[in-house]
């Protein structure tokens, strides 16, 4: 593959294999950048990047700030908390107005689903989903993705079990359509509630225990447990979860001595994952933030058409 | 101890057996079931034997199993303690019994399921399966922590008198008991609907009462049998009394949902003339319904529509029963009166004795996933013996029960417990 042609990057389901593989080859080129003492190329000098994050976020939206910079492009955030959207502004004249602007892609994080892919009918920049609602988070799949491969060396005929709140985690639904579309086998177990309708049909398999997903499978990837879905009765305690669902080193090696951890973050401590699981060599957690970057990265580079050579400083 | 059980009349339907055989026991274990002139694999002679029961004219049916009784143990152990409610269950020849959660504190927490079992293994013989709370307080406001409350003993979970109201909490604690293959008991009850104090219609409106209609049962079947469509979770409907919640659970039924009902003897025996005297001892919650729902309780038992008798067992003490009928406590007891009133429906032909078996222990067994009870070689010696033949008068005043809440008194009922027998051992 020579060209990149999406514009947008809103789910996994609009990327092609070969796709997924081109943006994993790029990420990968791209990664040395990160550990030169000078980690600054200026392959997208000129290019205006906002970030438009509508919802709560860390790791993800310093992630991309980290990615634009190490690229030369100027960034400019804007959060809910911040924007006229408190004021009562509708989305869509939020977005006309940064239109107006005229930035080169805009990375949004919001709390309703499909939200980007609205943005993306009114914009002439491009959109890259950094998360929306219980939808869609392609580029934590990418960088799970790679992570995977980096690691284990391939992708196809791998088997990831996802353990926790499959229902309202945007990561689970794009690791699922992500790592099937790359030959994987994806399994999720959870407390039934947490299961949402339909999974199956996503490609997904529902384990029939804890221990069967945890048993068969070459990762298991723990997602956050989010203490406010007790109100809406998805599950009883924190005690009872991390009792049926929750991962400690030990528990681990009588499963299955040679799975690996990954985990999307923020960590529960003590709930979906032990401390000493979180921090062990088997845990790939702190790989998957590193690799954020760089699949980040290579996103803004293909989006804004990878042509010029992104190595040269 | 080595225990031969001679001469009686071996009822197991699961095995259409109803013959007369020969029972060895040793220990908690049945060695062997064997016919009169069968000579060969006699486990141990009859010198051999600690102990030998003469069951001629008595029938043998596997233990008795009630999923539906209030031992009032912890918190309210003036009406009844663990003690003397398994008392009461071994004179009414049940084996097991499953103890609703609305103790004080409401069993919510695995200590409290704990404390109930541990009890009752030090009492009389009859075992306690506690019914553990669906949420905490049985408040309605969040999902108890079902999967330690199972691993601490909790056979089934219920919120019981305190019914969920919540339609989302009643679908999230399905989808979250199916997570642990866990079984949800209803008490099928709309609370507004239900605000009155015996059923209503033309014995409610003459008394001056309060009436509760049967659509405040009816709606939470319904309601219940569709999110056990949504869930696919197990659901077992408590004390059903009407006739509209019988055609829903036949129409669940024939769906092949995983429906499963119970009701109680005094819903196929009286009916809301029983109050026509304000007796206190037939208020209960539900109400005695009318001769058409006693009708169609009786045929729905008939015809296995409705799988289980339970009683309900709810102790009071005079206290909550000597006062006006508006405020009298909703409940009767019923362990010690069960099987008499069940044998009535035997003697009037609505049921077969094996019905009747199936409907007090095997069926309740099953769908408790208590071991399988099967009067066979290897199976625990879980027995009920009962001799058909005696006509007795029910009294009150003779009960183990520590209350004497029954509008049953005086009643003269044929067939009467001779002897529990739990794990080998004899209680009474």
């Amino acid at each position: 593959m020579d060209h990149f042609h999406q514009k947008h990057i809103l789910d996994m389901s609009s990327l092609t294999k070969q796709e997924i593989d081109y943006i994993l080859n790029t990420a990968s080129t791209l990664k040395d950048i990160s550990e030169r003492p000078i980690k600054k190329v200026p392959t997208l000098r000129g290019k205006s990047i906002v970030h438009f994050f509508h919802e709560p976020s860390t790791r993800t939206r310093t992630s991309f700030e980290i990615a634009a910079k190490r690229l030369s492009a100027d960034t400019f955030s804007i959060s809910a908390s911040t924007s006229s959207m408190t004021k009562g502004e509708t989305l869509l004249d939020t977005v006309n107005t940064l239109q107006a602007m005229h930035p080169d892609i805009i990375v949004m994080r919001h709390s309703a689903s499909g939200a980007p892919h609205f943005v993306s009918r009114h914009l002439n920049a491009s959109v890259i989903n950094a998360g929306d609602g219980m939808h869609a988070h392609p580029t934590q799949c990418l960088l799970d993705l790679m992570t995977v491969r980096e690691t284990l060396g391939k992708i196809q005929d791998l088997r990831l079990s996802i353990i926790g709140d499959i229902f309202h985690s945007r990561v689970a639904r794009s690791n699922i359509i992500g790592f099937t579309k790359m030959g994987a086998t994806v399994t999720v177990a959870a407390p039934c509630t947490m299961i949402p309708s339909g999974i199956d049909k996503l490609g997904a398999h529902v384990a029939k225990s804890f221990e069967d997903a945890v048993t068969n499978a070459d990762i298991v990837m723990a997602l956050r447990i989010q203490k406010e879905r007790q109100s809406n009765f998805f599950f009883p305690t924190e005690r009872e979860y991390a009792n049926f669902y929750g991962l400690t080193y030990e528990r681990l090696k009588s499963m299955n001595k040679n799975a690996y951890i990954m985990h999307p973050g923020p960590i529960n401590r003590g709930v979906e994952l032990s401390s000493d699981i979180a921090d062990a060599k088997e845990s790939l957690i702190m790989k998957q933030v590193t690799n954020g970057v760089a699949i980040r990265m290579a996103l803004l580079y293909l989006l804004m058409g990878g042509t010029r050579n992104a190595h040269s400083n | 101890m080595r225990i031969l059980i001679e001469n009686g009349t071996v009822i197991d339907p699961q095995q259409t057996l109803d013959d007369i055989r020969n029972i060895y026991i040793d220990g908690t274990t049945i060695l062997a079931v064997l016919s009169q002139d069968e000579k060969s694999n006699i486990p141990f002679s009859r010198d051999e034997a600690d102990h030998i029961y003469d069951a001629t004219g008595q029938i043998i049916c596997p233990g008795l199993v009630d999923i539906h009784v209030h031992f009032r143990d912890p918190g309210q152990e003036y009406k009844e303690t663990i003690e003397t409610g398994c008392r009461a269950a071994a004179h009414g020849g049940f084996t097991d019994v499953c103890c609703m959660p609305n103790t004080n504190p409401i069993n919510d927490q695995p200590e409290i399921t704990k404390y109930m079992i541990e009890k009752a293994t030090s009492s009389v013989g009859t075992r306690v399966h506690p019914v553990a709370a669906i949420s905490p307080g049985s408040k309605g406001k969040g999902l108890t922590e079902m999967g330690l409350l199972r691993d601490a003993g909790a056979c089934a979970f219920s919120d019981d008198g305190h019914p969920v109201s919540d339609p989302q909490l009643m679908r999230r604690a399905m989808e979250y008991a199916r997570s642990f293959d866990a079984l949800i008991i209803s008490h099928c009850e709309d609370l507004r609907l239900a605000e009155g104090v015996m059923n209503e219609g033309v014995v409610s409106t003459r008394m001056g009462l309060a009436g509760i209609p049967n659509a405040s049962e009816s709606v939470m079947v319904m309601r219940d049998i569709a999110l056990c469509e949504l869930t696919g979770s197990r659901l077992h409907l408590a004390h059903i009394s009407t006739a509209q919640s019988v055609e829903a659970i036949r129409f669940a039924k024939k769906k092949g949902l995983p429906v499963t009902a119970e009701t109680a003897p005094h819903y196929f025996t009286l009916t809301d003339s029983a109050v026509l005297e304000y007796d206190t001892h037939a208020k209960m919650n539900p109400p005695l319904r009318t001769e058409t729902d006693r009708d169609a309780i009786r045929q729905a038992l008939s015809e296995g529509i409705i799988d289980v008798i339970a009683t309900d067992h709810a102790p009071h003490s005079e206290l909550e029963k000597q006062v006006p009928f508006d405020q009298a406590a909703n409940g009767i007891i019923g362990l010690e009166t069960s099987l008499a009133l069940g044998l009535k429906l035997v003697h009037d032909k609505v049921l077969t004795l094996a019905q009747l078996i199936e409907q007090m222990s095997i069926n309740p067994a099953r769908i408790m996933r208590m071991p399988e009870k099967r009067i066979a070689r290897g199976y625990p010696a879980d027995l009920t013996i009962i001799d058909l033949s005696i006509t007795h008068t029910i009294s009150a005043k003779s009960f183990q029960s520590k209350s004497r809440n029954t509008p049953f008194d005086g009643w003269k009922c044929k067939g009467k417990v001779k002897q529990t027998i739990v794990n080998g051992h004899l209680c009474l």
